[in-house]
């Protein structure tokens, strides 16, 4: 029952079980690597668990007698909502789901220098820098709880997905609040013990998250998330650097430096900088700039019947299927793979355009179809996709929006220009289906439907290609 | 350890570990940029080490144990919800060309039709 010597506070591990902790970011930083590539990525995954298992294992063999209770209540609880919300989570949810399991771990984070504050009566007799690197963790983590819960509750549509902003005052608002948590910080590491300002700070942070992510627009939420992502990585290293235990400073970095690089990557991808993200309002100036497109373009949309459009389909030589999130809400993947094979029946060559960020998430997309069994020789990158539209007959538009619109590359004041986008309006005829005339995502009207190739089909996704399909059947 | 502080030497394994970070992570294809950022989401869930590490000293008032027990649940949800979604996302890759899905379970899962 001799409690194994401290460092100041907090456990001492032994060489052992340094050892294992080793092993552990070893095969953390092994998995990472696997995860990058499309053939070794599942293997990547379960390796990084296994890396995971050892050094909870670890840590358990380490601590000191008690409270074992508590270790497995928390346990229990965690593995009773986490497992069953990552087993049933819908693939089109995946997004959010990845916001509030980030958002979790963001809670852990500030939680645990929150309990290391009230355990060491407020940092009295710690180390400085343990000190400054745990109330480091507590912001951050504050942050990033905070925003990306946002992140999820705009994505499930709990908050709108439109930019909520104080305007111009937001920088200025978020600046302060910045300070505020700072200074606070600065106060309690001077020694004020205070657990008042403590608590002032982690309000302050808290704020800031949500004062940061909600000005953002819903399009590009998935790189937020991934910043979020990196900055829970940055503040368990933090954490890992106050608790002295290196597999929380391997792990907590890795994450933090290669979720930054993924940030990135996503934003090339999406076509954003991160600062401009970050200042927010995107698709803030697409409502003011749609509204006035919406005039130019008054009255000249064209709909059509599910007959008509199976006609058309029918006799062409080459179609190109568009998804977009609209397609995976209404779960049509299947129907659409129906219609795939009705069309290939009648020697239709049929493919699949994949924008980057079709879906909202770079990636989501090639799951949702995936998923539906669609062939994945079928499946072309946008690169590849895009010199092939002028020699396609029709391309069939379905629940996509924004990376069609010709705005993209035609209006240099749209807050979307830039973007890459599908040049869908070079094929010779378009079939848009689409629910009603609601801009997307980012709130920004498109013109590709008011192009006189383009013909709409108004319906829910999965019913409007069922239909076409049984037309198809007929003729 | 024989010269140098604690300090230093996690200093210097933060700095490495995060050359590592961006090194591994220089060039991902865009397909797989949403299971990537799931599995590292996974992976920062470890801070659950934190609150198993504090929750076993001693003098942790009740308060403190509420606080921890909330901890080392968002810990365990971050670090199971997320290496399970990953996985599950990642299957589906895996029925990728021409190469069928082995025919582990009959039937699929929670595959739908």
């Amino acid at each position: 029952m001799t409690p194994v010597p401290l460092a100041s506070t907090f456990l001492q591990s032994a060489s052992f079980l340094d050892v294992l902790y080793i092993i552990a970011f070893a095969l953390f930083i092994q998995g990472l690597r696997g995860l990058s590539g499309p053939t070794t990525a599942v293997r990547g995954n379960r390796i990084a668990a296994v890396g995971m298992a050892i050094a909870v294992t670890a840590t358990l063999l380490n601590r000191n007698e008690g409270n074992w209770g508590l270790i497995v209540l928390g346990i229990a609880l965690g593995a009773a909502v986490g497992v069953p919300a990552a087993r049933r989570v819908k693939m089109t949810a995946m997004p959010q789901m990845v916001a509030l399991f980030n958002g979790v771990g963001g809670g852990a984070v500030f939680l645990i220098s929150w309990s290391e504050f009230r355990l060491t009566a407020g940092y009295d007799g710690t180390a400085t820098y343990v000190t400054i690197f745990s109330l480091f963790a507590a912001i951050v983590g504050s942050v990033s709880f905070w925003g990306s819960n946002i992140a999820f509750g705009k994505l499930q549509e709990i908050i709108p997905g439109r930019p909520i902003s104080l305007g111009s005052a937001q920088q200025v608002v978020n600046l302060a609040l910045a300070l505020a948590a700072v200074a606070a910080g600065v106060d309690i590491a001077a020694g004020s013990h205070s657990e008042l300002v403590f608590i002032g700070m982690l309000i302050c942070a808290a704020l800031l998250g949500n004062a940061v992510v909600l000005p953002i627009g819903g399009a590009d939420m998935p790189v937020v998330i991934s910043l979020l992502n990196a900055f829970t990585g940055l503040s368990a290293a933090a954490t890992g650097i106050a608790l002295d235990n290196p597999a929380l400073i391997v792990a907590g970095m890795i994450v933090g430096a290669s979720g930054s690089i993924l940030t990135n990557l996503m934003a090339v991808a999406m076509n954003r900088s991160i600062p401009a993200i970050i200042a927010g309002g995107f698709g803030g100036g697409g409502a003011v700039e749609g509204a006035s497109g919406a005039g130019e373009h008054a009255g000249t949309v064209r709909s059509t019947s599910a007959a008509d459009a199976a006609i058309q389909l029918a006799y062409a030589n080459r179609v190109v299927i568009v998804p977009g999130y609209g397609m995976a809400v209404a779960q049509a993947q299947h129907a659409v793979r129906e219609l795939t094979k009705e069309l290939e029946k009648r020697q239709v060559e049929v493919s699949y355009a994949i924008h980057p960020v079709a879906g909202r998430m770079p990636g989501h997309m090639n799951v949702l179809l995936a998923e539906a069994d669609v062939p994945y020789d079928q499946l072309k990158e946008m690169d590849d996709a895009n010199p092939e539209f002028q020699r396609t007959d029709v391309s069939l538009v379905i629940g996509a929006n924004d990376v069609t619109n010709p705005a993209a590359k035609n209006t240099p004041s749209s807050p979307i220009y830039g973007m890459p986008i599908l040049e869908v309006s070079d094929s010779h005829s378009v079939i848009v289906i689409k629910r009603s005339m609601n801009p997307g995502f980012a709130g920004i009207e498109n013109e590709l439907y008011y192009d006189p190739k383009t013909a709409m089909l108004f319906g829910d996704a999965k019913s409007a290609v069922s239909e076409i399909t049984a037309e198809l059947a007929q003729i | 350890m024989i010269l140098g502080s604690v300090l230093t030497t996690n200093l210097a394994i933060l700095v490495l570990a995060g050359f590592i970070g961006f090194v591994v992570i220089s060039k991902v294809p865009n397909t797989l940029h949403t299971p990537l950022m799931s599995g590292t989401n996974a992976i920062h869930g470890i801070v659950l080490l934190g609150g198993l590490l504090i929750v076993g000293l001693s003098g942790n008032s009740a308060f403190n144990k509420v606080i921890l027990v909330i901890a080392i649940a968002f810990g365990t949800i971050n670090v199971v919800g997320g290496f399970l979604v990953t996985d599950r996302m990642l299957e589906m890759f895996k029925s990728k060309p021409d190469r069928r899905r082995e025919p582990e379970e009959p039937g699929g899962g929670d595959h739908k039709q």
